[in-house]
Formats: structure tokens, C-alpha cells, sequence
């Protein structure tokens, strides 16, 4: 539904977006991460047509952004950085204006304007300027609007940037809620946002794409993905320390950083919980901690997007 | 063409939802009143015309036109709204014709306002009103040329400010060609055709054309293609400036 394809775009010297492609299909809410200034929110001007590549394209539903704008505008909602919209207009005023571009008049205008501002929550507020709204708010206005003419292809910058949690969670619900007949993108630099609503996540530093995989994969990358959680009495912890280094699977075992138990980190991600609770019953030490860590989005985050910086990991992470 | 009326629906409320209009119109009508009655001797030259009051039109729309003008782009480019505008699924040319019409068209109301003038004129003696009809047609061409070049200059910035002082300026170029200052530098060392081509360009010079009751093509031409020339500009300079 999505299709882009070796996005390049230089601002002078800088390469701000370096040969990025990939495609999003119907049902798929796709994380787009990054750190600041990796070319996130470059790379989704392009997709809308707002900023001209340096070379390549984005086809939306079929349609070039560059050769047919305004077909394939038509099929793009779209939440700029920052949620930018009117100040002097009332909501009401705004989406109204929003409805008339979409090409929606009179009752069709007023059906899709009311469904949304249900969907949304913002009927309480449609007649106040939008200068005066809360951030959480005005973030909603602006997801109203990319949403009034129920886009096929929904690209949203940073949507939940400034809510507060509850906030958060309302919005991730409404993206979920429409996640089945769409193609979704939302760029975030938020891992539990990834984890709560993308199937899909797609991490980007200094223009490049680094990792595409599904959240859950990407964090088995971690060097925490099957690590035990230890803790027992009936040995001293050094002793058992250098008892649980003797299983063939175990690389490390260390006092975990927050204090919480021994943190035992297995050799290639390897399942390690079994032989570690077959080693404590044969020493008959008293178990009061056995977990298995799940590896950490962040982590993996952090690894990829630092090795990045270094210019000769680069080839090694990509 | 339905998107156009869309925009210039939207650009000229929002006109009135700041208190932009309210000011311009009471400045503008009274400071077109204050120099038809005393700088140009309306009473006192004893005749029934409005040629005293249009002759001021250059002066006083070269510090009031680009109040209007210089918020057209450079405020959707300061508040970000640029992004979402130019993203919806609307040409260029509808754009920048929405924004522009809806300046002209306020314009418009300005000047349309003052017809206690013409009502005046036309109770103290017999009036051309002909003449008068020729006179609004070219004040609101005139209006509409330097619209369109505020328009253009603010396409390049995001702020207001620098839009207001250089259209203010390349309007003052436009206004001021024509006069004998002007034209008195060239004379003695430039060819005619120069002087002539200098002359040419001048927003007076034209206008005052029309002021004097001939709405010759020719200079509903030049305003029209003043007007075109500087909107094709201003829709070039948004798609390259946008983003920046």
C-alpha cells in the first residue's frame, strides 16, 4: 500500500535521509525510530510530498508522490511534526475547512466531522480557538484531521510527543483501533510505544536503516534476551557465582546493576533457566529468585544506533 | 477551482478573526478622508470629482497593502501550518490564487467603504461617475499589483516583519518609477526608450491613466500582468522556499 523506494535527500552537504526503502502492507502499524536528527521526520516529508527527494520516490496506493501528488495525496492522512494547525480557527472551523478540501460538503461533511469527534473526543472542545486548546488536545485536532477522510496510508509524526500518560494510552487505543484496514507509520522515539502498537519497527540513525523487524525480534537481539534472574541462599555468592559459570550455556554472572539477584547472561541467546534451577536443586540451595528476561528494546536500540555512530561498525550493524 | 473558493473562503474569515481588519479599514478610511480633505483641497478646488481623493491611493497603499500581504505565507511558514496545507490534495496555483484573492477581495471591502465620497461628490454637483467607476476599478488593480508582490516577498520568509518593510520598499520602486525625480535622473545620459520603459513600469503612471477616466486596455493589461507575473513567481518561490 506503501511503497518507498531509495529515498535520498541532501540539504547541502548533509545527507540527511541515505537510500531508505522499504513497503508497508494494509494491517501493518509500523514504528519508525530513531534518534533525534536521523532523518525520521525528513523521510515522512518526503513520503507526503511536502519536501522534493534528492532521488527516489514513494508510491502511495499506486500513486507516485512525485508524478500524481494530488491522487496520491488524497489517499494520505497525514500529522505533521508538532501538530501544526490554525490558531485562530475554532476546531469546529478547522476540520470543517479540512472536510471541504477532502472534498466532503454538507451532510457527508457534518457525518464524517461528528463520527471522528466520537472516535477522538474532542466534542467538548470543537467550539473553542484552537490557540487556547492543552497540547493533549490540539495533538488530537490534528489526528482528526489526518483521520476525516479515513486515509488508506496514515503517517503520523510523533503522535503521542507531549500527552500525558492517559493521554498516551488513548491515543495508542485509537491507533489500534484502526489498524485493520489501514497502512500505518508512526515515528516515536518513545521503545514502549513501538512495543504497545507496532507490528513492525524500522530503526533509522544518520539517514540509514539499521534493523527492520518485528518489536519482539528486535528485542531478542538484547544480550539480555534469556538471561536468568538468580537469586538463593545455602552458598555463599561468590560461590555461587562460579558454580553457575561452570554451566556449559552461561557467559557471564554478575550482581544485576539495580541489586535485584544475579543477572546470568546465557552464550548466543541460548535457553539457560532449565540447567540453572537443575544446578540449584542439585546444590539444594533455596531459590527465591528464578525469571527469565525478555531482552530490552532499548538495549538493542541504544547498540545499533551507537554502533552507527562509528563509522567502522557501520557495516557490521547494518 | 472548488479548492480555490475553499481557501479563499478560509484566508478571508480569518481576516476578521483578528483585529487586522477592524484597524486597516478605520485607518484606511481615515486617512484616505484626512488627505483628500486637507492635503488635497477637495472643498477648495470647488469642483465635483474624486480626483483628490484617488491621487493619494499609491502613497497610502504602499504602508497599508503590505500589512495585508505579508502575513499570506509567512505566517503559515512561522506556525508550521505550511506542512499541512501543502500536503492536502491541492495544486499550487489554487493556493496561491485562494490566498491571493482573498487579500484582493478584502482589499475590495476597504475601498468599497469610502463610498461616502462618492456619495458626497454626488450631492454637491454633478459628477462623472463614469469617471469615478474607472477610478475604483484602477484603485482596486492597483491594490491587487502590489498584493500580488507582498504575496510573492512573503513566500520567502517567516517573518512578518521583513515581508512588511521590503514589499513596502519594491512597492515604493514600483510607485515611485514614474515620478519626475525618477525620471529626471535618467534624463540627459539614457536613451528615450529607457526613460520611456522606466516611465512604463510605474504603478502611477498607469493609474493615473485610469484616474483620468480612460480604462484603456493597455493599462488594465500591465496591472493584470503585474498581477500574474508576480503570482507564478510567488507559487515557484513557495515550492522551493517551503521546507526551509
Amino acid at each position: 500500500m506503501l511503497e518507498i523506494e531509495h529515498l535520498v535527500k541532501h540539504f547541502g552537504a548533509l545527507v540527511a535521509v541515505d537510500d531508505v526503502s522499504f513497503s508497508v502492507a494494509r494491517g501493518e502499524v509500523l514504528g519508525f525510530l530513531g534518534p533525534n536528527g536521523a532523518g525520521k521526520s525528513t523521510t515522512m516529508k518526503m513520503i507526503t510530498g511536502f519536501v522534493a527527494p534528492t532521488s527516489g520516490t514513494a508510491i502511495v496506493c499506486g500513486h507516485d508522490i512525485a508524478r500524481a501528488p494530488i491522487a496520491a495525496k488524497q489517499c494520505i492522512g497525514y500529522l505533521p511534526e508538532g501538530a501544526p494547525a490554525y490558531p485562530d480557527m475554532t476546531a469546529a472551523e478547522f476540520l470543517d475547512f479540512i472536510a471541504h478540501i477532502r472534498g466532503f460538503r454538507g451532510r457527508e461533511a457534518k457525518r464524517r466531522i461528528g463520527r471522528i469527534v466520537e472516535t477522538i473526543h474532542i466534542g467538548e472542545i470543537m467550539h473553542q480557538p484552537i490557540e487556547t486548546l492543552s497540547k493533549g488536545y490540539r495533538r488530537r485536532v490534528g489526528v482528526a484531521q489526518a483521520l476525516l477522510h479515513d486515509p488508506q496510508v496514515l503517517i503520523l509524526d510523533e503522535p503521542t510527543d507531549g500527552l500525558d500518560p492517559n493521554q498516551k494510552y488513548e491515543m495508542r487505543k485509537i491507533i489500534d483501533e484502526m489498524r485493520s484496514n489501514k497502512a500505518i507509520v508512526i515515528s516515536t522515539h518513545l521503545l514502549e510505544e513501538v512495543e504497545a502498537v507496532c507490528n513492525r519497527a524500522i530503526i533509522i540513525a544518520h539517514g540509514r536503516i539499521l534493523a527492520d523487524a518485528a518489536p519482539a525480534e528486535l528485542a531478542r537481539r538484547s544480550r539480555r534476551h534469556n538471561a536468568v534472574r538468580f537469586a538463593a541462599t545455602g552458598a555463599a555468592a561468590p560461590q555461587l557465582r562460579a558454580e553457575l559459570l561452570r554451566l556449559p550455556g552461561v557467559a557471564t554472572a554478575e550482581p544485576a546493576e539495580d541489586g535485584e539477584g544475579i543477572l546470568i547472561l546465557p552464550r548466543d541467546g541460548q535457553d539457560i533457566v532449565a540447567d540453572v534451577a537443575d544446578l540449584a536443586r542439585a546444590h539444594r540451595w533455596q531459590v527465591s529468585l528464578l525469571r527469565v528476561e525478555q531482552g530490552r528494546l532499548d538495549e538493542v536500540f541504544r547498540d545499533i544506533t551507537t554502533a552507527a555512530a562509528r563509522p567502522a561498525a557501520l557495516a557490521a550493524a547494518a | 477551482m472548488r479548492n480555490t473558493l475553499t481557501i479563499f473562503r478560509r484566508e478571508f474569515v480569518s481576516y476578521f478573526t483578528t483585529p487586522l481588519a477592524y484597524v486597516f479599514i478605520i485607518i484606511f478610511l481615515v486617512t484616505a478622508g484626512m488627505l483628500t480633505f486637507f492635503v488635497g483641497n477637495f472643498f477648495g478646488r470647488g469642483q465635483a470629482d474624486l480626483q483628490p481623493f484617488f491621487e493619494f491611493h499609491p502613497w497610502l497603499y504602499l504602508v497599508l497593502i503590505p500589512a495585508l500581504s505579508m502575513r499570506l505565507w509567512a505566517e503559515e511558514r512561522r506556525l508550521g501550518t505550511i506542512e499541512l496545507f501543502l500536503t492536502l490534495p491541492i495544486r499550487m496555483t489554487e493556493a496561491v490564487v485562494g490566498k491571493f484573492l482573498a487579500a484582493w477581495c478584502f482589499a475590495g471591502v476597504a475601498l468599497a467603504l469610502t463610498f461616502p465620497f462618492w456619495l458626497t461628490v454626488n450631492l454637491l454637483g454633478h459628477a462623472d461617475n463614469g469617471v469615478i467607476l474607472a477610478s475604483y476599478i484602477g484603485s482596486w488593480l492597483l491594490a491587487g499589483a502590489m498584493l500580488a508582490v507582498g504575496a510573492c516577498i512573503s513566500a520567502v520568509t517567516k517573518n512578518q516583519v521583513i515581508a512588511f518593510v521590503v514589499t513596502a520598499a519594491v512597492a515604493f520602486i514600483f510607485t515611485a518609477a514614474g515620478s519626475p525625480a525618477v525620471l529626471g535622473a535618467f534624463q540627459g545620459w539614457a536613451p528615450q526608450w529607457l526613460i520611456d520603459a522606466v516611465a512604463q513600469t510605474s504603478f502611477v503612471s498607469h493609474f493615473s491613466a485610469i484616474t483620468r477616466g480612460v480604462l484603456d486596455l493597455r493599462n488594465i493589461a500591465y496591472f493584470v500582468s503585474v498581477i500574474v507575473a508576480f503570482l507564478w513567481a510567488n507559487a515557484i518561490l513557495v515550492d522551493l522556499e517551503k521546507a526551509e
